[in-house]
């Protein structure tokens, strides 16, 4: 036992060294945003009238609790902590899992860690290094939003219990990411797959969530179902840190078993031979992109067309708990559109859909990034295939993409919403549809910074972050306008039912074809880099 | 034949910095049609840099560079149609097979002869069907050449090809090396295993640190080098002696025997070293015509006199 841990301590160096400054950002942003926007929920309502009527409010929302689960309680603390509970254990997972994945598989598959194994270095060591330091990281993020939530004023215990939220998050999806690593010899493959079982934990979550009666229970089944029933400032139950534990350590006891069962840099799936021909297809820059994306687009469609069927079936509920005109006329103001309750709860849901598709379209679109670094393009590109095709060979497969993706979700909402409620694939398909432009925009920044930046393409992602970010709590955090305005999901019109915003989305059109070609003119003009 | 007289690449005055380090310092090279030119250097002495101005995948920041009386940079793509690259460090992805990569670049050149490219497959015992991550880096290496060496293109430019090819490989390489030469086709061939370059290339040039410090055939070269004598003598020589003879260098008893003995001769005085012991009586002579890395070597002390003079100025 003691040998196959040998190391570990190094490791777990090693691996603080190269990703310290990245950790302590993310935690500091984590523990800004939960005070930040407690602090902002006090300003909004100073007393406790005030809370509960603003309670009332969202309580009757069911797209909300969709979103972001029950309010916790009927008070300015429960108000303010209740999108941080979805943002915080969705924090830790992403941080659990990107230290993870980039400590094991990322470095199996890429051949460092062979240097690394040559030396005295146990079997379980990478892994177990690995898991400590995403553990580490997302009780450090616990900790400092915990401080953030008490300095601003918040209930001791209560932020405890939303720092249990990060924690849940997190602890589990290091476990699944373990696991992950283990199955398949590919980064890519294993965040596949861990990401997979997030979504799933999430739609299980959100359905529960919106179900009536005993179908509530269901949400026990989810781990992020367990990171919401803490409560903060409501049953603060900590002690969903148990099971959290408890799945951390099952889930490690299964990676274990499988490391075991593998060689180094393989996947317990072995890699088959494959064709000793290409077949036809294979024989154009945008033939090749398809190859290399069409697994993960396959992948995106299951999850789309999961998503899109359950959204859709939710619309019933929705429509019979908000059955009092005077709840339905307060929240069309709330929302600022038309249409009935369906039609906002759609609409709300289409939005994160349609980031989820940004999301698609920009690791797409990064894999320009990745065949750069790695040298492939440089393969391709001293053949007579010229830098513009290149690039558009990944770019349109980012576009089409998440049209397609779009379309799917749109059409399985519409599906399964039409039988229960007056919506259908009609209303919802066009209203999926009509998100694309702010979609393009994410993709054609991305296409922009590897023209401009390439060293700093994976900056693609905080841009979403801050677009996400700005969308969710801009308004609370009273942010300047500009700020608001700044992200393209923020022009969107209000379908289904609401305004298309034509204007808005031809304008968000026109910026994405203009900062895409000025990406690829720069990447025309720019040396390769690695 | 005019046309065919314009060198196939032409670079003056290349220079490439990267932020504050330079990787090209004023380069010139010249390649003839139908040459297997040799272009060597040590490890980071700007071997590849070259290679990837003359792709047209880095934009040179000074001098000219044409190839096929072309633009590099602004005619890349054009180019292209008419060269074969294998790079010095193979990356294929992960989940295509060598057979799909090498039918892919094959027809993103404008086609596979498929009849070539199954002879290679045999010749450089390559298996196609096996995934790009579960290829070494020999073979790895084996995707490329098999690829380049298939295609029907006037030019060849290799960047360390056999680095990571076992000896019967390399000389597998060797051969389609011959083959391409004798079918009027010209190689640039990076490298650093002088050994390879030496068999095969008609005129070498030598890089260091972003410079060709010497350009020329073999026999050009080898001027600035000394050959190798060593000779059994019946009457042996004084090494005192010896050493005083014009053009003698280093001389020395080899091994035991008293009278046996090595040096150093300059090419120029070899035959009046050789005249001189047959007057010993030479009971066995061997002359070694300098290897390239003699040549290398000989080439580096001349700079490290060169800075060492510098300092103590």
């Amino acid at each position: 036992m003691r040998d196959s841990l040998a190391g570990t301590g190094q490791l777990l160096r090693l691996a603080w060294r190269r990703d310290r400054w990245i950790i302590v950002a993310a935690a500091l942003l984590m523990a800004a945003l939960a005070a930040g926007s407690m602090q902002a929920t006090f300003d909004l309502y100073p007393s406790d009238a005030e809370a509960a009527a603003g309670a009332e409010a969202l309580t009757a929302n069911p797209s909300f609790a969709a979103l972001y689960g029950p309010l916790p309680s009927a008070t300015a603390a429960g108000i303010g902590v209740v999108k941080t509970i979805l943002m915080g254990s969705l924090f830790g997972a992403f941080l659990a899992f990107a230290i993870v994945r980039r400590h094991t598989r990322t470095e199996e598959e890429e051949g460092r860690f062979e240097l690394v194994a040559a030396g005295v270095v146990g079997r379980r060591a990478p892994l177990v290094a690995a898991v400590l330091l995403a553990v580490l990281a997302v009780v450090a993020s616990a900790a400092l939003s915990t401080l953030g939530l008490v300095a601003v004023g918040a209930d001791a215990t209560g932020s405890m219990a939303l720092g249990v939220v990060i924690l849940v998050g997190g602890l589990v999806m290091a476990g699944v990411t373990a696991v992950a690593a283990q199955l398949t010899s590919t980064t890519r493959g294993a965040g596949g797959i861990a990401l997979a079982v997030l979504g799933i934990a999430f739609i299980v979550r959100a359905a529960a969530d919106t179900a009536t009666g005993s179908g509530q229970d269901l949400v026990w089944l989810s781990f992020l179902g367990w990171a919401e029933k803490a409560s903060p400032y409501g049953q603060n139950r900590l002690w969903v840190l148990l099971p959290a534990v408890a799945a951390l350590v099952v889930l490690l006891v299964a990676a274990d078993v499988l490391l075991h069962r593998r060689d180094l840099g393989a996947g317990l799936w072995a890699a088959r031979p494959g064709p000793a021909r290409a077949n036809a297809r294979l024989s154009s820059p945008l033939g090749l992109a398809w190859r290399l994306q069409r697994g993960s687009l396959l992948g995106w469609t299951i999850g789309y067309a999961v998503l899109g069927l359950v959204v859709g079936s939710l619309a019933k509920s929705v429509a019979s708990a908000a059955d009092s005109p005077a709840i339905e006329d307060m929240l069309r103001k709330m929302s600022g559109g038309g249409g009935s309750i369906v039609d906002v709860f759609f609409g709300t849901e289409l939005r994160f859909i349609a980031v989820g598709a940004a999301a698609y379209g920009i690791t797409t679109a990064l894999r320009l990034r990745a065949e750069e670094s790695a040298g492939r393009a440089e393969v391709v590109l001293a053949t007579p295939v010229s830098r513009w095709s290149w690039l558009a060979s990944h770019a349109v497969i980012a576009t089409l993409g998440s049209i397609w993706l779009l379309a799917v979700a749109g059409l399985g909402a519409g599906l399964s919403a039409g039988a229960a409620s007056d919506r259908g694939v009609g209303d919802l398909l066009p209203a999926a549809l009509a998100t694309w432009p702010a979609v393009a925009v994410c993709v054609a920044l991305t296409v922009l910074l590897f023209g401009l930046l390439p060293r700093l393409s994976a900056a693609a992602w905080a841009l979403l972050a801050f677009f996400v970010l700005v969308g969710e709590f801009g308004a609370i955090l009273s942010l300047p306008d500009w700020a608001l305005k700044a992200s393209p999901f923020d022009h969107l019109g209000t379908l289904p039912g609401g305004d298309a915003n034509a204007a808005g989305l031809v304008g968000l059109l026109v910026l994405a074809v203009v900062v895409a070609a000025t990406g690829a003119a720069a990447f025309r003009r720019r040396d390769l880099t690695t | 034949m005019v046309i065919g007289m314009a060198p196939v690449i032409e670079a003056t005055g290349l220079i490439k910095k990267f932020g504050p380090t330079t990787a090209l310092d004023g380069l010139d090279l010249t390649v003839d049609e139908g040459e297997v030119h040799g272009f060597l250097g040590p490890n980071g002495a700007g071997k590849s840099t070259t290679i990837r101005v003359l792709l047209g995948l880095l934009r040179a920041d000074g001098g000219t560079v044409s190839l096929l009386g072309r633009d590099p940079w602004r005619d890349a793509t054009e180019l292209h149609r008419q060269l074969a690259y294998v790079p010095g460090d193979v990356v294929l992805w992960p989940n295509l097979t060598g057979g799909e990569v090498i039918d892919l670049l094959g027809r993103l050149r404008g086609g596979v002869d498929a009849g070539k490219r199954d002879k290679l497959l045999e010749a450089f015992e390559l298996d196609p069907t096996k995934k790009g991550r579960s290829y070494s880096k020999g073979n790895r290496q084996k995707v490329a050449l098999v690829a380049a060496f298939a295609s029907d293109v006037p030019l060849l430019v290799l960047d360390e090809p056999t680095s990571g090819l076992d000896p019967l490989m390399e000389k597998v390489f060797q051969q389609q090396l011959t083959q391409v030469r004798s079918e009027g086709r010209t190689v640039l061939l990076s490298s650093h295993i002088l050994s390879e370059v030496e068999t095969a290339a008609d005129r070498v040039s030598i890089v260091r640190a972003g410079k060709v410090v010497d350009s020329g055939s073999l026999a050009d070269l080898r001027h600035l080098t000394r050959t190798s004598v060593v000779a059994t003598l019946a009457d042996p020589v004084a090494v005192t002696d010896a050493a005083h003879w014009p053009g003698v260098h280093d001389a020395r008893l080899e091994g035991d025997a008293t009278n046996r003995i090595a040096m150093s001769v300059e090419t120029d005085a070899v035959g009046d070293v050789v005249g001189r012991l047959g007057a010993h009586g030479i009971q066995a002579l061997t002359c070694q015509p300098p290897t390239l890395e003699e040549l290398f070597l000989s080439q580096y002390r001349t700079d490290i006199r060169e800075e060492a003079q510098a300092v103590t100025v």
